[in-house]
């Protein structure tokens, strides 16, 4: 990071802080010249703003290691519950089981790695902006706010799930059958095209994990609370994703309603890909159907974003 | 030609009521009753490029309003609003592109941040090429004295230091017009002369036009040359401080310390204030007596030591100001 200024002096600098480090909130680096070089566009500055606020949220969340521990920690001991209480389930006899204990264990595994793409509150800095009124600010900035805040969220998911994942994904697939456990860890996707079909799927989980995100921030808004927005959604976002129990145990009638939904498109749909419950032509439907939700999720919340701003009361005078 | 044109601009809101006590609470679940208040009342004013602007009144007055109006955070209920051109609710993100905002009690910059690197995320949201970035910067940073503050995190400075740095950050992108919402609360005295100073500077030095409310009204006199006084959502006045001074208390203090105890004067003009041992306090009106007559006389018949005449302290003007329009809060 030092290295920058001294590379590209232009860009780089006529003050010192490049230098500094440990620098959360400024971008630097590659991304710089290019838009230096650029003249900005007279409104919104393009894509400028937003790359900033999400490389800024992006190392600023990154930091918080000891967070990422913890996570991970409690992630472990509720992965492992979940393990026996499948293979108890499994050992009672269960012949018709939609999914086999290997694949019921895989699933378990991604769902603690990925955990924190459940949106189950708002961007806790949109909620404090709201509480106190700092929202203002974010309206007089020449930036989109819908966008302004997507890139945030965005920035915020991917930092948190990225070490969480990392650590879990380390622990069940190379420790576990390292002890000798390897059959209740997390084994790779059984051919290249479901390790390329979920990293797409994932891809789309984490927009979709932004754009649920973005709607419960326009609740927020709207109510000038997070208490009941946050409360509302982590109930449907742990029933409705198939996070507590997988989406093909719930019985037949309504279970294609629920992987119509969104918020399947956060846990069981990238999930069912990577063991293969999903694969080929229904893989890439079901990834269709997680951009068909992302597009008109976020068209959604741009929309009612628009109104709820304009019916704002800045609280505090 | 005026930069920003206001013209019958009115606010209402709609505020749920709730009756006191539990009762009341569960009352307002069945049947909630909405009270209609008026933040602004058919406003209407115009300001030039490169006024200094005074916008006073009491609390709940309106100012707040009137400026989150103007810098596009809120929508009117009606009336019409163009800054340089543009609504600035309705074409926002080009607005507010050109326009400084500082809100004297809320914070800008990025807590945990240092301020240097608050100020260079701003220069992105801005989109301010590097370059003219840098020059503005070192400029602002030269002209509010930030040197030792730039490496330090924003919830380390004092409120006089944030306030310096928070002006600082309002001009990165060179706003042609700047609203300063309650910039000096808070603050100590020194702290207090360097934001007007600055701000100042910002008007005399740069042809910022700025746009200013406070409950200080040392602030006002330091620094507008027009006052518009808003209450109860309307504008009272609209004008130089000192005209606004003659319309409403044209009333002298003339302070005497006699010779010997102070006497008791019989004068018809004169009201007496107060008196502690020879000193005198006497408040009079100079349209109806001169203070050179009225002191002539008070020499020609009484030994004294010492006579002056103040005016009356600004807060007194205002608040008496206020009372005459019913303008302060029920």
């Amino acid at each position: 990071m030092s290295g920058a200024g001294a590379i590209s002096p232009p860009s780089g600098g006529s003050v010192g802080a490049a230098d500094k480090g440990g620098m959360p909130g400024s971008p630097r680096g590659p991304r710089r010249p290019s838009t230096a070089s650029r003249s900005p566009s007279p409104v919104g500055g393009g894509y400028r703003p937003y790359a900033a606020v999400f490389a800024g949220r992006l190392q600023q969340t990154l930091q918080y290691r000891a967070a990422a521990l913890a996570g991970f920690a409690t992630q472990l001991w509720f992965g492992v519950i979940r393990v026996l209480i499948f293979a108890a389930f499994y050992a009672g006899g269960a012949h018709a089981a939609p999914m086999s204990l290997a694949n019921a264990v895989t699933y378990t595994w991604l769902g603690q790695a990925f955990l924190v793409f459940l949106p189950w509150a708002a961007d806790p800095d949109v909620a404090e902006m709201v509480r106190s009124g700092a929202v203002a600010y974010e309206r007089v900035r020449p930036v989109d706010t819908y966008a302004w805040w997507y890139a945030r969220a965005l920035a915020r998911a991917i930092a948190r799930v990225l070490p969480r994942a990392a650590l879990m994904i380390a622990f069940a697939s190379v420790i576990l059958p390292i002890v000798g456990l390897g059959k209740w860890g997390l084994p790779p996707p059984p051919s290249l095209a479901a390790a390329g079909l979920f990293t797409l799927s994932a891809i789309a989980m984490a927009l979709l994990s932004a754009a649920i995100t973005l709607l419960i921030n326009v609740i927020v808004v709207a109510t000038m609370s997070d208490r009941g927005a946050n409360i509302l959604a982590a109930s449907f976002v742990n029933l409705l994703s198939g996070a507590v129990i997988p989406l093909s145990f719930f019985p037949d009638a309504v279970r294609p309603w629920l992987r119509a939904q969104p918020i399947a498109g956060l846990v069981d749909i990238p999930f069912s890909i990577y063991f293969g419950g999903l694969s080929g032509w229904s893989a890439a439907g079901s990834i269709g159907l997680q951009l068909f939700w992302i597009v008109a999720l976020i068209a959604l919340g741009h929309l009612w974003l628009g109104r709820a701003m304009r019916r704002l009361q800045v609280q505090g005078g | 030609m005026s930069q920003i044109l206001v013209e019958e601009l009115s606010k209402t809101y709609r505020i749920a009521e709730r009756e006191a006590g539990t009762l009341g609470a569960v009352k307002g679940l069945l049947r909630r009753r909405w009270r209609t208040v008026e933040a602004l009342n058919r406003v209407s004013f115009q300001i030039g490029r490169g006024e200094l602007v005074g916008l006073i009144g009491p609390n709940g007055a309106g100012k707040s309003t009137t400026i989150k109006i103007l810098s596009g955070i809120l929508e009117p209920t009606s009336g019409r609003c163009e800054v340089d051109g543009l609504t600035p609710w309705r074409q926002r993100i080009q607005h507010v592109a050109r326009i400084g905002v500082v809100f004297g009690q809320r914070t800008q910059l990025w807590w945990d941040l240092p301020v240097i690197e608050g100020f260079d995320l701003l220069r992105d949201i801005y989109s301010v090429p590097q370059a003219r970035y840098a020059a503005i910067r070192d400029e602002l940073v030269a002209l509010m004295r930030l040197e030792k503050l730039l490496d330090q995190p924003v919830r380390q400075l004092s409120l006089g230091q944030r306030m310096r740095c928070e002006i600082a950050a309002a001009m990165l992108h060179e706003p042609q017009l700047i609203f300063l919402d309650e910039p000096t609360i808070g603050l100590d005295a020194t702290s207090k002369l360097a934001v007007r100073e600055f701000v100042g500077r910002l008007n005399r030095d740069r042809g910022v036009t700025v746009i200013l409310t406070t409950h200080d009204m040392h602030d006002i006199e330091a620094l507008a040359e027009r006052v518009i006084v808003i209450g109860a959502g309307r504008i009272l006045a609209d004008g130089s401080f000192a005209e606004l001074r003659a319309g409403v208390l044209a009333e002298r203090r003339l302070f005497i310390d006699f010779a010997e105890d102070a006497p008791a004067l019989e004068m018809a003009e004169v009201r007496e204030v107060a008196r502690d041992g020879r000193r005198l306090e006497l408040a009079f009106d100079p349209r109806r007596i001169a203070a050179p007559d009225l002191i002539a006389r008070i020499v020609a018949s009484h030994g004294v030591d010492d006579i002056h005449v103040e005016e009356p302290l600004i807060e007194e003007v205002i608040a008496r100001f206020y009372d005459l329009h019913g303008a302060n809060e029920g």
